[in-house]
């Protein structure tokens, strides 16, 4: 028989909270985690603010600081969602012989996480050291000098996408299966649709899932810049970010992790510990389209959606909620629209689907465990987070999409969708957990 | 529950034995060393001269006329990845849209696509007219570069460089619409690619998946990071062939190089009705964790390797004692290798005399996500062939290495073998096959 998979903990730190309750509260007050980008001087960029996780210190949840000092800040950021998750999961972390019953064997990590920032000012230099202009070419001496002589051997192995993952086996002493997966902006979501399907058949019993990542460095902002998905609306950042209205123009990168325990429910019940919701459903396809822009038809969207019902046994009928990937860019949001048309017909008017995108901004590789994390707590709240700056409707897009502000409703089954770059569509439902 | 089997049914590889997995295969049977000066740059300044280069490609070969032009969106590790990606399609009689639009024999939405994949270096003669637009008294200058600078890039840059566009590009080629995703675990992605395939197959999520490893890691950006780790070897410069030399008592450190390694994942079921060769079943799969605060080297006893070896055996219910061949990761790296013989001797026990042990990185060098792929090939053609290679460069074992190494070609007919890697940060990966040629 299939393993049930239940949630026993959830930690977040993202840039409206360092706190599951921190960032639910900003969330139901409509609160913007946006402003002017601060970890670098952006003030020539296309786009000069994004949404940052400030005055976060990652020693506060770890005994050894140490070990972790040249974590990226995507690392830092999962040491601090992971310590919180593991606690309300009464899993004990950093420690040799662990009191609270669980084989370690039997726990393992999916995340989904990207790649660390370069060191910026060595990186670039070196490549303007090193760059003979009158013949266009490298001097690639002269680059690997500068490398041996400034760049620091762990600073450049953080850079690694693997690392955060590394960082927090080191932490909990994981020691069962453990992945690292990075399908763009879905990559959170599918680690913990991929981390479920683990433990329901039976190859874990726990998983500690979720995605971290910052893309708020040069190059990064330079790409994405250069890609015009990013918002240019300098003047007003916190409005920046409006998924659905009319006067949309791109996402605002943001940055931070998610993390959240799936267990099996016997693991769970035997254990003892507070059940929080239960995954019921995973969807995974690919668009097999363009590499730059969604399927025309939301083609793969509807797949991954349909098949997450199908897993779940549940029908559109039974969704109360649907967390969107709500971007914000002109794109998504009309195909987005298109694809909950398809899915949920007659009730497509009906179900509420907001975007915490609005608020947080786009974590990119974490976005889609955080916006799970936000179904989990319109389960326990029975309130949906709204979508903000929605007062320009979109005419063409005219699904509920909770606008402006929070709303009480009875939520029991959630639907959580990340599309990626490339055609990455990823689709979780959790529901109220229920004997 | 997982009720269905897998089956390995298409091998593709290109790697620095050459551009096709009968290259591969003959290059290893015949102890040929893909490793040798660096060609894609002057290796000059760098502690590590040497690396493992695929041979020249024409990339047009591989990709339909249809899809042209969107070859400049690719980097190197997508083109290898396509490379490789075609060969596994066409040795396993599969017919995608790219092979024969009007003959496909595929579900595209019930066929999968995994792929390894490590970080994708940004090629930095593209990026440093930028850069150089960016300077100020002889030092970047960021408020430049977001005025004068960042516009001379193309508008796609940061498409060529995640992650997850090997997986996209090889998908939209052969039209693959069912679950996909990209592994980024450094050098165990490859194996933890495949292993996670073959479970999406086992529990019904698709019929068919294309999976595996790629990476290119022969460029200025990786081969600088891995000197500076001092993970590339800074000895033997003058003399490639003798410079990795895994579970050797001499090894100095490790020889990097580029490379993709693809198989053709099926049911067993699609695969005997369609009455094609089947190279091996994928009965066992595992992974583990290092915890190692100095996660810069793997833990000294192995345990994370030995706990994923231990647990793709339970996963394929069998002994240590069943295993006929072991393909290691073994880097050239000795305190790694080290470790990893210790792992390996503690599931083995008094069976290490007995077990043959192969490791291949002498010859195809570290091909980092793509290493492990490509050990999954040479074990399937192992089993197939009923043949074991011999290793290069172990002639002195090192202290504390009991393995059974392999020291000459021999016959020999394998029912289970045995592949296992691990990666910078600690991720560990098994993968065991079964020859299953008696049963059908």
């Amino acid at each position: 028989m299939a393993n049930r998979v239940v949630i026993t903990g959830m930690g977040i730190v993202c840039p409206t909270g360092h706190d599951i309750e921190g960032m639910w509260q900003a969330m139901l007050d409509g609160k913007s985690g946006m402003a002017k980008t601060a970890i670098f001087d952006a003030t020539t960029f296309p786009s000069t603010f994004g949404a940052e996780v400030k005055d976060y210190d990652f020693t506060k949840f770890t005994k050894n600081p140490d070990w972790h000092k040249y974590g990226n800040r995507g690392t830092r950021f999962a040491i601090g969602a992971t310590a919180q998750a593991c606690g309300q999961a009464g899993i004990e972390i950093e420690t040799d012989e662990p009191g609270d019953g669980i084989d370690r064997r039997r726990m393992g990590i999916y995340l989904g996480a990207g790649e660390g920032s370069v060191d910026n000012e060595n990186f670039f230099g070196a490549i303007a050291g090193a760059w003979d202009d009158d013949n266009s070419q490298m001097d690639w001496s002269g680059w690997a000098k500068v490398g041996f002589g400034k760049m620091h051997p762990m600073v450049e192995l953080e850079q690694e996408p693997n690392m955060p993952a590394s960082h927090l086996a080191i932490l909990t002493g994981a020691r069962g299966i453990t992945r690292s997966c990075l399908t763009a902006c879905a990559a959170s979501t599918q680690a913990v649709g991929e981390a479920m399907m683990l433990i329901r058949h039976g190859k874990a019993d726990i998983m500690i899932a979720g995605g971290a990542h910052s893309m708020i460095h040069p190059l990064g902002v330079s790409g994405f810049n250069r890609l015009t998905a990013l918002s240019t609306r300098n003047d007003s950042p916190e409005t920046a970010s409006r998924p659905f209205s009319a006067s949309r123009d791109g996402f605002v990168l943001g940055e931070g992790a998610a993390i959240i325990i799936l267990e099996s429910l016997d693991s769970a019940k035997k254990r003892g510990v507070e059940i929080l919701a239960e995954v019921i459903g995973f969807g995974s396809s690919s668009d097999a389209f363009r590499v730059t822009d969604m399927h025309e038809d939301a083609r793969g969207a509807v797949q991954a959606m349909e098949a997450a019902l199908a897993d779940a046994k549940v029908g559109y009928q039974d969704i109360d909620y649907i967390s969107t990937h709500g971007t914000s860019t002109v794109e998504n949001d009309s195909i987005e629209t298109v694809a909950i048309k398809k899915v949920f017909k007659e009730k497509a008017r009906t179900v509420p689907a907001s975007s915490p995108k609005s608020m947080f901004g786009h974590l990119i590789g974490a976005a889609g465990c955080a916006e799970l994390i936000t179904c989990l707590l319109a389960i326990r709240d029975n309130m949906l987070p709204p979508t903000m700056n929605l007062d320009d409707p979109d005419p063409q897009l005219d699904l509920d999409y909770v606008p402006n502000k929070a709303r009480k409703a009875k939520v029991d089954v959630a639907m959580s969708e990340s599309f990626g770059f490339g055609g990455q569509n990823n689709v979780v439902i959790v529901r109220r957990y229920r004997e | 529950m997982n009720t269905r089997r897998v089956v390995i049914t298409g091998l593709g590889a290109i790697s620095p034995l050459g551009m096709s997995v009968d290259d591969l295969w003959a290059g290893l049977i015949g102890g040929t060393c893909g490793i040798n000066t660096i060609r894609a740059f002057d290796p000059a300044g760098f502690t590590c001269k040497l690396a493992g280069e695929v041979p020249e490609y024409k990339i047009q070969k591989y990709v339909p006329k249809s899809y042209r032009k969107a070859i400049k969106l690719m980097s190197r590790d997508i083109k290898l990845s396509i490379i490789a990606a075609d060969e596994a399609i066409r040795n396993s009689g599969l017919i995608t849209k790219a092979i024969d639009a009007g003959n496909i024999n595929i579900d595209p939405a019930r066929t999968a696509i995994n792929v390894g994949a490590g970080v994708i270096s940004c090629d930095l003669v593209e990026l440093a007219p930028a850069v150089a637009k960016s300077v100020t008294d002889g030092t970047f200058d960021i408020l430049k570069w977001g005025r004068d600078g960042l516009e001379n890039l193309t508008p796609i840059w940061l498409l060529k460089y995640l992650p997850n566009m090997l997986a996209c590009h090889v998908g939209i080629i052969h039209d693959i619409q069912g679950p996909s995703n990209t592994i980024t675990c450094g050098e165990a992605s490859g194996q933890l690619a495949i292993g996670e395939a073959a479970e999406v197959i086992a529990r019904g999520g698709a019929d068919l998946a294309l999976a595996g490893g790629c990476e290119a890691k022969v460029n200025p950006i990786v081969m600088l990071r891995q000197c500076l780790l001092k993970r590339a070897t800074s000895e033997n410069n003058d003399n490639p062939e003798t410079a990795c030399r895994p579970f050797d008592a001499d090894a100095k450190g490790g020889v990097f190089g580029e490379g993709a390694g693809m198989v053709v994942l099926e049911d067993i079921d699609s695969a005997t009705k369609r009455g094609v060769k089947i190279y091996a079943e994928v009965v066992g799969i595992g992974s583990s964790n290092d915890i190692n605060p100095a996660y810069e080297r793997l833990e000294p006893d192995g345990r994370g390797v030995q706990i994923a070896i231990e647990t793709a055996l339970a996963d394929a219910g069998i002994s240590h004692r069943d295993l006929d061949l072991v393909i290691p990761h073994g880097t050239g790296i000795l305190a790694d290798d080290l470790a990893e013989a210790t792992a390996i001797q503690s599931v083995l026990g008094p069976a290490t005399e007995k077990v043959a042990v192969w490791p291949t990185k002498s010859m195809l060098s570290n091909t980092g996500a793509a290493s492990g792929a490509m050990d999954v090939i040479a074990a399937a053609r192992a089993i197939d062939e009923g043949k074991v290679g011999a290793a290069k460069n172990c002639d002195n074992k090192a202290a504390g290495c009991r393995l059974n190494i392999t020291s000459e070609v021999q016959q020999r007919n394998i029912l289970y073998a045995l592949c296992c890697s691990y990666t910078f940060g600690g991720q560990t990966a098994a993968v065991v096959l079964k020859n299953i040629s008696g049963e059908i």
